[in-house]
């Protein structure tokens, strides 16, 4: 009876102190955790958004312009196939299909063997062989009927939205930002977190832009009536500038060569500078093949005019005035100091693959993160020092140990919390303190209990003994279902919500530690060493 | 002298007055039902979609002068209410189908800064579209169902299935009960009173299982008892911890109440409600209910002489 091996003992003062030592760093400055011995654990508890001021975003990738980009392609593909087996044919796009009408029906076979020839695998990976690209859907005699598989759509949404995280991620580094988080949030959504963001204004631009920029040839031969009636030759298109009047309309419209001259996927890097007219302007640098394809295109364009094109605007429309050969241009337009900053940043990033849509927004300004902090911490001190007075008014020396157990138990908390790198936001905070209040139950459930056992006639060994052995089943059981409830937050709830399921969770584990394990301890070894006649409880 | 809340000796027949306390809880079931469909809840834009922008000014906020101007910017219906303070204030607007979240946020500023009288500073944006609203609304009530269905499966594990069933109807009458709290108080019903009400499922749990404990105890320590009086006795013998426990968690809620922060002002009284709801269910319904169900308690009796007490902890 009453007996504690040494090795139980052991365990748990290194348990304690080890939850206590992980807690440390939260109550220390940057420099005093600089200075502390290397085994010492650093990290500290991450304030939540909402306590220390920030940004959150929550973007969906819209990635039906790349699938249907992606159709293009392979329907251009194979066209070019057919064509060079000469097999006649119209082709047009339904939906997610690619249908092709061949011209003779007879050439089905040899029109279906060129298709299967084209037919690529997605999905390939260790485990997997992978699965066709398209499939030859249905279709007879001389219409052909192709899709893409399911497995090949879901592939290049999957990478849409990791080149948008890897894009982003180059922006907003490029932005100086600290710390920034951005994952990958369902399918296809992107969550973004800036702390101590409080100007989200300048970075909306990194959301907004998706910078596709291209070089394209002017198509001189379209007359300026024909583009303002929209009339256009066959691969030509209309772009307007960017420049704006008054009322919003673009200062000018542009007839545009579809064809590309030079891709902005071909930019090494992109600057700020200026042009010889000390206006800003955005120096870009060509990589080798960026490079001779500009050089062979100015080459031949020498004295027409070639139009730079942002997100189907046109940003300017210069003059080849002799043939570039060196693989950087600089790129003037009207921008001001701030607009060539801007751009120079989303080129060097490169180009998304495809629009964002903002469907969530949150922010907290730092001011009122720091009051939240203050009344959470006022709330918890408040809190835990009226739950320690009652606590002894009701259990005297029972009641200090308990209290003793609590104190410990909040910093294990945070020791918890320190070494899972955990955020703790402002339901985290009322967390804490639901915590101090229902960590008392296992001990008001074990000192209850030895009340009982004495009452029934025990001595106060035995009572301590059966009181801490019987509660325990209680103790667990009640401890579950409210760990149950944690669990189920922190797999469907968000942000602020999650951070509260974890810190019940956490309080949860450290409550029942301290109270079956450490508060017995004490008070095994007091009752040992006093062996006291009666109790005051 | 040591502070006893309940007395040596108690003892309150709550059984015997579960009529009682049936026809008041399901008199306030229907009245929690019929507000929800009648006066509903005052969602927040977490469930809802919109925007919501907290304000800061640095005299007390003119609360006329910003209606008229936020009700000329073309926003549909814009709410204004002071929070906290007299010169802090939260804007609602509701979901824009033709603007961006980005583009709403910066016209209201836009225009306050140059309309309004006095300087305003935001604290704090959110914007909520409508996809993920209806998203979270979903994951919500899924969550809340979810954790019932869990602690009805551990309950049927550890004790019997009357047991469970026992739990499940009290902690449906607590959910119900906060929900219609919302609805008469009109308090804002977001992400975080979700939060409070899986808070308060757990909590009013480990109540109903504290005293399960017990009558499972009880029907193996006393063979020959009637069951009210056996439900009584236990529900006595734990009243202690329950009125201790109920105590210290509402001194801790009280202190959040008071000075928290407006912030989490309604998940704190959603949570003090949720301690007094879980309290008297756990005595007046989770346990009354059992004699609704046969317990059986003859047919895995122990060995006389055996060891019949739950896990021990050696």
């Amino acid at each position: 009876m009453l007996e504690f091996p040494r090795w139980k003992v052991i365990t748990i003062a290194l348990a304690t102190l080890i939850g206590v030592l992980l807690a440390v760093p939260n109550f220390l400055t940057d420099e005093q955790i600089a200075g502390l011995p290397d085994f010492m654990p650093k990290s500290q508890v991450t304030l939540g958004l909402d306590l220390q001021g920030g940004a959150h975003f929550l973007l969906e990738v819209d990635a039906s312009g790349v699938i249907e980009n992606m159709l293009l392609d392979k329907g251009q593909t194979i066209r070019d196939d057919l064509r060079d087996e000469n097999i006649l044919h119209r082709y047009r796009l339904v939906g997610d299909n690619v249908i092709f009408t061949l011209t003779n029906p007879e050439d089905r076979e040899n029109a279906l063997r060129v298709i299967r020839s084209s037919i690529v695998k997605v999905g390939v990976s260790l485990s997997s062989v992978g699965t066709d690209d398209v499939i030859i859907a249905d279709g007879s005699g001389a219409v052909i009927n192709v899709a893409y598989t399911e497995e090949a759509i879901l592939e290049k949404k999957v990478q849409s939205v990791q080149q948008s995280i890897e894009v982003l991620r180059r922006r907003i580094d490029g932005t100086g930002t600290k710390e920034p988080t951005i994952q990958q949030n369902g399918a296809d959504r992107i969550l973004i977190q800036l702390p101590g963001i409080e100007d989200t204004e300048a970075f909306k631009i990194i959301f907004n832009e998706t910078a596709q920029m291209n070089f394209h040839l002017t198509n001189l031969a379209v007359s300026q009536e024909d583009i303002f009636r929209g009339r256009t030759p066959p691969r030509t298109t209309i772009y307007p500038s960017v420049e704006k009047d008054e009322a919003g309309n673009p200062m000018r419209l542009f007839a545009i060569r579809d064809e590309v001259m030079v891709s902005g996927e071909d930019l090494t890097n992109a600057s700020y500078s200026m042009d010889q007219n000390n206006q800003p302007a955005v120096n870009i640098t060509f990589n080798a093949k960026g490079g001779k394809q500009f050089a062979d295109a100015t080459r031949a364009n020498v004295g027409k005019p070639f139009a730079i094109i942002l997100d189907d605007e046109v940003i300017s429309a210069p003059n080849i005035n002799t043939a570039i050969l060196g693989g950087s241009a600089i790129i003037t337009g009207s921008f001001t100091v701030q607009e060539a900053n801007d751009l120079s940043m989303l080129l060097r990033a490169g180009a998304l693959p495809a629009p964002l849509e903002m469907i969530e927004e949150r922010t907290v300004g730092p001011d009122l993160g720091a009051d939240s902090v203050e009344a959470g911490k006022i709330a918890s001190i408040l809190g835990l020092a009226a739950v320690m007075v009652f606590i002894v008014l009701c259990y005297g020396f029972f009641g200090i140990v308990a209290n003793v157990a609590l104190t410990i138990n909040i910093f294990m908390i945070f020791g918890i919390l320190s070494m899972f790198g955990a955020t703790l936001t402002l339901p985290g905070i009322a967390g804490i303190v639901l915590t101090v209040g229902m960590a008392v139950d296992a001990n008001v459930l074990i000192f209850e209990r030895i009340r009982e056992e004495m009452r029934s006639g025990k001595n106060v060994l035995s009572a301590i003994d059966a009181g801490y052995s019987r509660a325990f089943g209680t103790i667990i059981d009640a401890n579950v279902t409210t760990l149950i409830a944690a669990l189920i937050l922190f797999q469907f709830g968000s942000g602020p919500v999650k951070g509260f399921a974890v810190t019940l969770a956490a309080g949860i584990f450290t409550s029942v530690f301290t109270a079956v394990s450490l508060s017995r301890l004490f008070i095994v070894t007091w009752a040992r060493k006093r062996r006291p006649a009666t109790l005051k409880l | 002298m040591l502070l006893k809340l309940v007395p040596e000796g108690t003892n309150v027949p709550f059984v015997n007055a579960r009529k009682i306390a049936y026809a008041f809880s399901t008199l306030m079931i229907i009245a929690s039902i019929s507000l929800y469909f009648t006066k509903g809840l005052n969602f927040g834009i977490d469930f809802k979609g919109g925007f919501l922008i907290e304000a800061h000014t640095e005299q007390a906020a003119d609360l006329g002068e910003l209606r008229s101007i936020t009700g000329g910017l073309g926003l549909g219906e814009v709410s204004l209410q002071t929070f906290g303070e007299d010169n802090q204030i939260l804007i609602r607007i509701e979901f824009q189908e033709e603007r961006s979240l980005v583009e709403v946020v910066d016209l209201v500023q836009e225009t306050l800064d140059s309309e309004y009288s006095d300087n305003v500073s935001f604290q704090r944006t959110e914007a909520v579209g409508p996809k993920v609203s209806g998203e979270l609304i979903e994951s919500g009530v899924l969550s809340v169902l979810l954790a019932v269905g869990a602690v009805l499966f551990y309950i049927w594990i550890r004790f019997e299935w009357q047991f469970g069933l026992g739990a499940v109807i009290a902690l449906i009458h607590d959910v119900i009960l906060t929900i219609g709290m919302f609805s008469i108080t009109q308090l804002e019903f977001n992400l975080s009173i979700i939060a409070a009400i899986l808070t308060i499922v757990g909590y009013s749990l480990n109540d109903t299982v504290v005293v399960y404990d017990r009558i499972r105890e009880n029907l193996r320590k006393y063979r020959k008892k009637e069951m009210p009086d056996l439900i009584n006795l236990s529900l006595n013998e734990t009243l202690a911890r329950t009125v201790m426990t109920s105590v210290t968690t509402l001194l801790a809620l009280a202190a959040l109440f008071y000075f928290g922060g407006e912030v989490i002002h309604g998940f704190t009284a959603a949570m003090i409600w949720g301690i007094f709801v879980g309290t008297y269910s756990s005595v007046f319904i989770a346990s009354p209910v059992l004699l609704w169900f046969e317990l059986r308690r003859e047919d895995d009796q122990p060995a006389e002489g055996q060891e019949v007490l739950p896990p021990q902890y050696r």
